[in-house]
């Protein structure tokens, strides 16, 4: 049975959530209910990346993409769309768009991005591993194991130049090297998916979209270091992606593509699931193979590394989910063909959640060297609301704050590191003129010191410091002997910690100081919070000439701080203000004012 | 402590399959975490009586797994309300107000972070990135993912979960 037309329904999770599962049962009635169940074929498929429009529709092969579609929408894309051939010009991305280009080349959120890592994102069912071998699955296993030598695969990722995706960027194909150099026994391979960053799901994305492509990347990467046995830890707060795992996991194993003896060559592979149980710190390598085996998920001093001692005291590998998922193409293609995209130190792709005061939130992939403004203004469509470009975030809590005057500088880990953030996960967030600054560096703090495991003093005390430093500046108590502190606490903390997440804890503050210095010194001299956004900052007038009396305020006040008579001007009184700023927001005439 | 013949009344304790679950995990090496998290799907949270059990099916210290469950945000050891809102705090959540969102849910249900309303229906937990930024703020109640959502529309989604509950 061959279809004529595809459906594709997007399954990532801000679909998903958005009533995705829905639409696609009405879709799914839709083409029962016109008789066209042989015909059309309707799939849920990944992520498609263009969150912020979802849930998204894509009709193949006419290549149509329609946005924001909704359960009742289903009649009209199969009543129209499929059964008359009229485009359903209500649900198209820009409604204007002309009827003959009607696919993502309409978009701007789709140029200039480059899909390496998503290449099945969006295409694929991914329940379905036939649809994975369809587009060369299992293709650069089979490869290395009847071509290829182990040294030889290792020293082609080397060649590709790909680096760790997990954030500090170490060349993949070295931590391959030295764990296969370790004497032959058990040794294990790690797939780490313990994706913590707040505004980050990249790798959530791609296991939800393509789990295949992971696991097929786990054996090869066993296949090149020797080890039989790989497991997954993935987040417990990803359920979905768990679960498409598992079946992934079962269908690889009944194609006999993991398990005894793959494909006849006399290697065996298998891959377990372990969950994580919601710890940031697992993230890191140490604290992570702690975790696997069922303990506090501690750090342990490097070296010596996990790929001379790692799990169980044993040989182990730890990639992240998007490193792994280049693996197949590098092995396919080539290292010569990866190596040619991106910069000179940073090879390939990289993936970024898109996030923030952005107008087109979404997961995007360009090619490493992309600029801030082609990511943030071509592809993210620019600031929300009209607003001023403020602040980019990369890294999440453990990354810098970047401003404006970097915008052009092209991104891959040197480049990032230089001007004092990380690459990190991936997550991108942008910020607008309404964010305040000290208040961001607070929230992460806020999110590391209670990440923090404890075991070591300077990020146990360190990041408390920090973190109430911050609160005084933002409660508008700090004096600039603090600023001084902080950075003195800063530098302490990065050189003493035990691992990564003490060590990066202050680069919030750190970049935020080099660069916003002059946000923090208004907070504590002025009292000021320009983003209005430290309500302890904030005092709200009501301006006699604007204001009419309509009680509006006085009635929404929740500790009766603003008093007067109907039609008279009312006044706040501030002893009692709470700051709430609700009739701020609820005046009709800007008669509140707030500075 | 030995395992009681019969529970008293109110007290949790192992269900079959949670014993035949353990069983089979019993000899996996770093077994402790995935157990855990099955007692946790099964009861909503990890109840101290099942702890005890735990510890004895598996030949661990009881301070073992205690230490773990205080570890790990995702471990409960008190039951959560009937309905379990989680409010996101990833950093998009909290750009676009995610903060309000929990002030004024603990204002509508009259009860702080983490802890249930007097009739058992309602608790309000914030939690780590869910990872539908696109949908920021965001916030969960029963497994129902509520996306740009604001402080105005909580009253509603409260009343809308309350009567969802008497129509049942």
């Amino acid at each position: 049975m061959s279809y004529k037309q595809f459906i594709l329904v997007c399954g990532g999770t801000a679909c998903e959530s958005n009533k995705g599962i829905a639409l696609f049962t009405a879709l799914k009635n839709a083409v029962e209910a016109h008789g066209l169940v042989n015909d059309v074929q309707v799939v849920r498929t990944g992520c498609l990346g263009f969150c912020e429009k979802g849930p998204i529709v894509k009709i193949l092969p006419q290549d149509t993409f329609y946005v924001e579609v909704k359960p009742e929408d289903a009649e009209a894309i199969v009543g129209e769309h499929i059964v008359k051939g009229r485009v359903v010009s209500r649900l198209l991305y820009d409604k204007n768009q002309s009827k003959t280009n009607v696919g993502i080349e309409g978009i701007d959120f789709y140029q200039k991005q480059f899909r390496i890592v998503l290449r099945n994102c969006g295409v694929i069912d991914p329940d379905k591993i036939d649809e994975y071998i369809a587009r060369d699955g299992y293709k650069a296993l089979e490869k290395v194991l009847f071509e290829m030598k182990p040294e030889e695969v290792t020293a082609e990722v080397l060649k590709s130049g790909v680096r760790g995706r997990g954030g500090a960027g170490f060349p993949t194909g070295k931590k391959w090297q030295f764990a296969a150099m370790q004497p032959a026994g058990q040794k294990y391979m790690v797939c780490n998916a313990d994706e913590g960053d707040p505004g980050a799901y990249m790798d959530r994305s791609t296991l939800e979209g393509d789990p295949h492509s992971v696991l097929e990347a786990m054996a090869i990467a066993g296949y090149a270091i020797g080890a039989n046995k790989g497991y997954v830890y993935i987040r417990a707060e990803y359920p979905l992606a768990i679960q498409r795992l598992e079946t992934a996991i079962a269908q690889a194993t009944e194609y006999g593509l993991l398990g005894d003896n793959i494909l006849g060559s006399g290697f065996s592979f298998s891959i377990e699931i372990r969950l994580g149980a919601g710890a940031f710190v697992c993230g890191e390598e140490t604290a992570l193979l702690a975790s696997i085996e069922g303990k506090r998920g501690m750090p342990t001093p490097r070296p010596p590394f996990p790929a001379v001692k790692g799990l169980w005291g044993r040989p182990t590998v730890i990639n992240n989910v998007e490193t792994l998922a280049n693996i197949p193409v590098i092995i396919l293609k080539g290292a010569e063909w990866f190596s040619k995209i991106g910069t000179h130190g940073s090879k390939g792709t990289k993936v970024f959640a898109l996030t923030g005061k952005i107008n087109n939130s979404g997961l995007i992939e360009v090619p490493m060297g992309t600029t801030l403004r082609e990511i943030i203004f071509d592809i993210g469509g620019g600031i929300r609301g009209g607003k001023k470009f403020k602040a980019a975030q990369t890294g999440g809590p453990s990354g810098g704050i970047i401003p404006p005057q970097f915008l052009d500088v092209p991104i891959d880990y040197d480049n990032l590191a230089k001007i004092g953030s990380i690459m990190g996960s991936g997550g991108l967030i942008v910020m607008d003129e309404d964010d305040c600054i000290p208040d961001i560096a607070k929230f992460y703090l806020d999110f590391t010191v209670d990440e923090s495991c404890g075991k070591c003093a300077p990020c146990r005390i360190g990041g408390r410091k920090l973190l109430n430093y911050l609160e005084k500046i933002c409660k508008g108590t700090g004096t600039l002997q603090d600023i001084e502190n902080m950075k003195d606490i800063s530098e302490a903390m990065c050189r003493a910690s035990l691992c990564g997440l003490g060590q990066t804890a202050s680069n919030p503050i750190t970049s935020s100081l080099r660069y916003f210095y002059e946000e923090y010194k208004e907070h504590i001299e002025e009292k000021k919070c320009r983003a209005k956004k430290c309500k302890n900052l904030l005092s709200y007038t009501i301006l006699a000439a604007k204001c009419v009396g309509c009680t509006a305020c006085a009635r929404v006040c929740p500790v009766n701080a603003i008093s007067g008579e109907r039609k008279q001007p009312h006044v706040i009184d501030n002893a009692k203000c709470i700051k709430c700023g609700q009739c701020y927001d609820v005046c009709k005439f800007q008669a509140v004012t707030r500075a | 402590m030995s395992n009681a013949a019969t529970p008293a009344k109110g007290i949790q304790s192992l269900t079959p399959e949670l014993k035949a679950f353990i069983a089979e995990w019993k000899t996996k090496p770093g077994n402790l975490i995935m157990v855990l998290h099955r007692v946790q799907q099964t009861f909503g949270y990890i109840p101290r009586e099942v702890a005890f059990e735990v510890a004895d099916l598996l030949d661990t210290p009881l301070a073992k797994i205690y230490g773990v469950i205080t570890f790990y945000n995702f471990f409960k050891l008190k039951k959560p309300g009937r309905h379990n809102i989680q409010v996101c705090m990833g950093t998009a959540c909290y750009l676009k107000g995610g903060e309000d969102i929990i002030q004024e849910m603990q204002e509508i249900l009259g009860v702080g972070l983490n802890t249930v309303t007097p009739d058992g229906e309602f608790s309000i937990e914030a939690v780590r990135c869910i990872g539908c930024c696109g949908l920021a703020p965001v916030l969960v109640v029963d497994g129902e993912v509520y996306g740009k959502v604001q402080t105005k529309d909580m009253q509603g989604l409260i009343q809308s979960i309350k009567a969802k509950v008497i129509k049942e």
